[in-house]
């Protein structure tokens, strides 16, 4: 796994304050398994497949049976969550559950409190950039991961740029060490 | 005695004037300028606005809709105490937090783009005053337009008749962006809502520069008046008849392409000379002149540049690549540059005469030239293409697939490309792909490029990768041959008088503007397929700018365009193109123009109210899907200032700040019923005022909500609720789930749904509401307290 922190869309800068990276998958199950409240956010881009023939849609799901994360899926990407047989816990724009989770007086899907970790998905890179850097600056007690294969700065953790295989890896290691199969 | 009306009013001069009581010596009176007192609408509370008059208004707004920052860095590096970490809760030197410096840049770019509209104003206000006079007439439409500025009206509050009248309005639209720049000065304002009011002001005055630029060419230029049927143009990439001497004009500032028609026709060239267009002086050229020929968008330029097919480019102003001149060289096509704004380093050569100039250029002793005088730029091109074409031979830098090839085989696949694609394009996949002799590949990612080229700058092999995406999807390119409505300028009053009622009553279920630059995630089909569902649901559809111009991209079985198959009026299930960028206050004007003719509404220098309006009770959406500039920003900041909610495309994102509602505050979501002063909940309706949608379904279901007001009869909201629900199962696979939000009662609920609906209402507990008289200001309401 390379460990190269630059992101992906090289003229994407941020800083001073960078994603520190995800150098084993270990990571995340230590981050998920620390959470109180973590929330899962799915984009459409997850319902694309990738060479390998792997939808990340697939790894969201067994992420959520796995754990029982609450799952955002945001535009459109509620259908195809339908077609597999997976109810999310809500659908929402990425802009409508990234304004959600920049308020710290907001107590979540279920009324049950503020989340404490978001992990991202298959939303356009740009376009978590932006929302990422907005939790960043706005939201107290969030911590962000981006679970997309390219380094995104603006998460508090986020996986580098990654070959396919790699990153493949990487859910099998995280949904097995989570007890998941 | 001298007595000179000015453009500032009147001047009275008198060496020695000898009355009964006296000798007054060097008298000088001046009038600052002459009231309409033939006006009987009374003046509202808010004439020729300063940049606070509005601010309560603007509170109001930003109250339900707070602004979600979206900072691309953590840093300001505006000024010399920088860069500063505004990162967490930290200030900068000069004191200012994180959440102030975005809304500051926000002010920025509305600040850019509005005096990019006001300035291009200000040039053809003075080109048509030199040139025809001050006291031409206005007109927009003949006896089918009586409000002939409803923007200026409503916000300046005066009543332009003549060119010279519009200058009060023009002159008060330059101050106002002067003013609202200055606040974003080091030191000046800190307050983050204070920035987003005076972001709000300069959108304002955009709309009103607009209008006043496109009211202008629109009288003086004879282009199509408030015309539901302004002739079909061609567009694409394959129109033009390349065999003639062929002229490309890019930008959107249109007096030197009319000089260009002008020349011909004095010539009786036409026919001869073939003019095609880029972005909105395309628009306009051909809404001078209909023989004139659209190539496309704004990502059309460097494909057709260097395809070789221009002979000479006249570039004006605004969204014209940098690279223009060095590009064009390539081809051995020479460059007339034609505006203050953009004059490409070449030397001022307006004083010399023509025909030196033309030789210059054919004998290629220069790549360019720049002229300012429009009647010269059009003799000097037009003659300048016609010798240049036979030695250029359409002489391009388009590879062969040999070349294409080779560079496949000697790709190490380092994705730098894709890595500088706005769109994460798999350009090292085409190329492994081209390596053996497939350009498929190629040619399907041209289908999405947005034309920037960024691949090329990042190659380290310095492969020319965009020209090789064009080679390979050249079939296709030439295959481009579409019909779109010229730009036909106002909505006629007629036509609002028999729509307003149904749009305020919810029965059109909507008005979607299709607005702005060709900045798109996934290509052009977007923007047709968008446009084509909400004409057929019976919306009325408007579009202008390169949307306008995508929306005509795609054809049916029949090979018929939208603007074939759709009628060009303002009315359920019409497709109307305005025009150009300029033209966009005429969307916001029909709006204005509904609380004027339907409610009787005064708009004499009456914003807020009308805004209130248009906010509670007019179902209009746009949707900018490729928004790219500043002056994007600036016109939907005109928009929101109305209360028209406005949806950007996944890169307009990167404006850095969204404006949301909250639907489960329902505290949010009160309103006055103006005939008894209480307070009604009325739903999220709009619930967003600036939003982005991740993908064309998304912005499809968004849309179909944000048309619902809190005026709504439970017959018009029905039928929103339709198309909603509608579009959402489609889209989504489910119901929505904030059904009940919309439903105020049991008649709002969609006959066909109604077993689903009610059953989601029993679940979450619905209520009925009431359905008031809406209004956000207290002063609207009717009741008389005792």
């Amino acid at each position: 796994m390379s460990a190269k922190a630059e992101p992906w869309q090289k003229a994407e800068i941020a800083g001073p304050q960078k994603a520190l990276v995800i150098m084993k998958p270990e990571v995340v199950v230590a981050m998920i398994k620390r959470a109180k409240r973590p929330i899962l956010i799915i984009g459409h881009l997850a319902t694309k497949t990738d060479p390998e023939n792997v939808k990340m849609i697939d790894y969201a799901i067994r992420l959520n049976k796995t754990t029982g994360i609450p799952v955002v899926a945001t535009a459109h990407t509620a259908h195809e969550f339908v077609k597999q047989g997976f109810q999310p816990a809500a659908s929402m724009s990425a802009m409508d559950i990234g304004n959600r989770l920049k308020d710290s007086n907001w107590n979540g899907l279920d009324g049950k409190g503020p989340y404490d970790l978001a992990l991202f998905m298959g939303l356009p890179y740009y376009m978590e950039f932006v929302i990422l850097s907005g939790l960043k600056h706005f939201s107290t007690n969030l911590k962000t991961i981006s679970l997309n294969r390219y380094y995104n700065p603006h998460a508090s953790w986020s996986f580098p740029n990654l070959k396919v295989e790699a990153w493949n890896q990487s859910f099998e290691t995280i949904i097995s060490k989570l007890g998941g199969n | 005695m001298i007595i000179r009306l000015t453009k500032k009013g009147l001047l009275v001069k008198a060496k020695e004037l000898k009355t009964d009581v006296a000798v007054i010596k060097n008298l000088e009176v001046s009038i600052g300028k002459i009231v309409d007192e033939t006006w009987e609408e009374p003046e509202g509370p808010t004439p020729f606005p300063s940049i606070t008059d509005l601010r309560d208004w603007d509170f109001k707004l930003l109250q339900r809709y707070k602004p979600f920052y979206l900072p691309f860095c953590d840093v300001c590096c505006l000024c010399t105490f920088g860069k500063c970490d505004l990162s967490g809760d930290k200030r900068g030197a000069c004191g200012l937090n994180m959440a102030a410096q975005q809304s500051r840049i926000v002010l920025l770019a509305c600040c850019i783009g509005a005096a990019t509209h006001i300035a291009h104003a200000r040039h053809l206000i003075d080109h048509l005053i030199e040139k025809y006079g001050r006291d031409i007439p206005l007109d927009q439409g003949g006896l089918n337009i009586d409000i002939e500025a409803p923007v200026t009206r409503l916000v300046c509050g005066i009543r332009p008749k003549t060119l010279n009248d519009l200058e009060d309005a023009l002159d008060w639209a330059e101050e106002q962006v002067t003013h609202c720049l200055s606040a974003t000065h080091t030191g000046q304002e800190g307050s983050n809502i204070d920035f987003e009011s005076k972001a709000f002001h300069a959108g304002m005055a955009d709309q009103v520069g607009m209008e006043i630029a496109d009211l202008a060419q629109i009288s003086v230029l004879g282009f199509p008046k408030a015309d539901p049927e302004a002739p079909l143009v061609e567009l694409g990439f394959g129109v033009a008849d390349v065999k003639k001497p062929t002229i490309l004009v890019i930008g959107h500032n249109v007096p030197s392409s009319v000089g260009i028609i002008d020349y011909m026709t004095k010539k009786k060239l036409m026919g001869k000379v073939e003019v095609v267009g880029i972005c909105c002086t395309a628009h306009d050229i051909t809404r001078y002149n209909p023989s004139a020929k659209i190539v496309g968008p704004i990502s059309w330029q460097l494909r057709y540049i260097r395809s070789g097919l221009a002979d000479l480019i006249v570039v004006d102003e605004q969204c014209i690549r940098a690279d223009t001149l060095e590009e064009a060289q390539k081809v051995n096509t020479p460059v007339i540059a034609s505006s203050p704004k953009n004059c490409l380093g070449l030397e001022n050569s307006t004083e010399e005469p023509a025909n030196e100039l033309i030789s210059r250029l054919v004998e290629s002793k220069v790549p360019g030239v720049l002229i300012f005088d429009t009647d010269k730029v059009g003799e000097v091109a037009v003659e300048t293409a016609m010798a240049v074409a036979p030695k250029r031979n359409k002489f391009k830098i388009i590879p062969d697939i040999e070349e294409i090839i080779a560079a496949g085989q000697a790709c190490t696949g380092c994705n730098e490309c894709i890595r500088a694609c706005p769109n994460n394009q798999p350009i090292t996949e085409a190329m492994k792909a081209a390596a053996k002799g497939d350009l498929n590949p190629l040619a399907a990612i041209l289908e999405e490029c947005v034309g920037c080229a960024r691949c090329d700058s990042a190659c380290p092999n310095d492969f020319p990768l965009h020209s090789f995406m064009v080679k390979a999807g050249e079939d296709n390119l030439w295959k481009e041959k579409y019909m779109m409505r010229c730009g036909r300028g106002a909505i006629q009053d007629v036509e609002i008088r028999e729509v307003g009622g149904p749009i305020v009553l919810g029965e059109i279920p909507g008005v979607v503007a299709i607005v702005g630059c060709a900045n798109y995630p996934d290509g052009n089909e977007a923007v047709a397929k968008i446009a084509e569902e909400f004409a057929k649901r019976r919306f009325i559809v408007v579009t202008s700018g390169c949307a306008a111009m995508s929306a005509a991209m795609v054809k049916d079985e029949e090979g018929k365009t939208l603007y074939e198959k759709y009628p060009g009026g303002f009315e359920a299930g019409g497709i109307l193109n305005v025009g150009s960028c300029v033209s966009n206050p005429h969307i916001a004007g029909a709006a204005i123009k509904i609380a004027s003719i339907f409610a009787k509404r005064n708009l004499r220098a009456n914003y807020e109210e009308i805004a209130d309006y248009i906010h509670n009770r007019v179902g209009a959406v746009g949707l900018a899907w490729g928004a790219m500039s500043q002056k994007a920003a600036s016109i939907a900041s005109g928009f929101w200032r109305l209360g028209v909610p406005v949806i950007v495309g996944p890169h307009g994102s990167k404006y850095r700040r969204m404006l949301l509602g909250r639907k489960d505050k329902e505290e949010d979501w009160y309103v006055y019923d103006a005939r008894t002063g209480d307070k009604v909940y009325v739903g999220p309706a709009p619930e967003h005022l600036f939003t982005t949608a991740e993908t064309k379904e998304e912005a499809m279901v968004m849309i179909a909500k944000l048309c619902m007001r809190p005026n709504d009869t439970t017959k018009g909201r029905s039928i929103k609720l339709t198309h909603y629900i509608d579009l959402h199962k489609r889209y989504y696979g489910v119901m929505p789930d904030d059904i009940h939000l919309f439903v105020r009662n049991k008649m709002d609920i969609p006959i066909t749904m109604k077993p689903e609906v009610l059953k989601i209402l029993e679940e979450k507990g619905w209520k009925e509401t009431k359905i008031p008289d809406p209004t956000l200001l207290k002063r609207m309401i009717r009741k008389k307290v005792d």
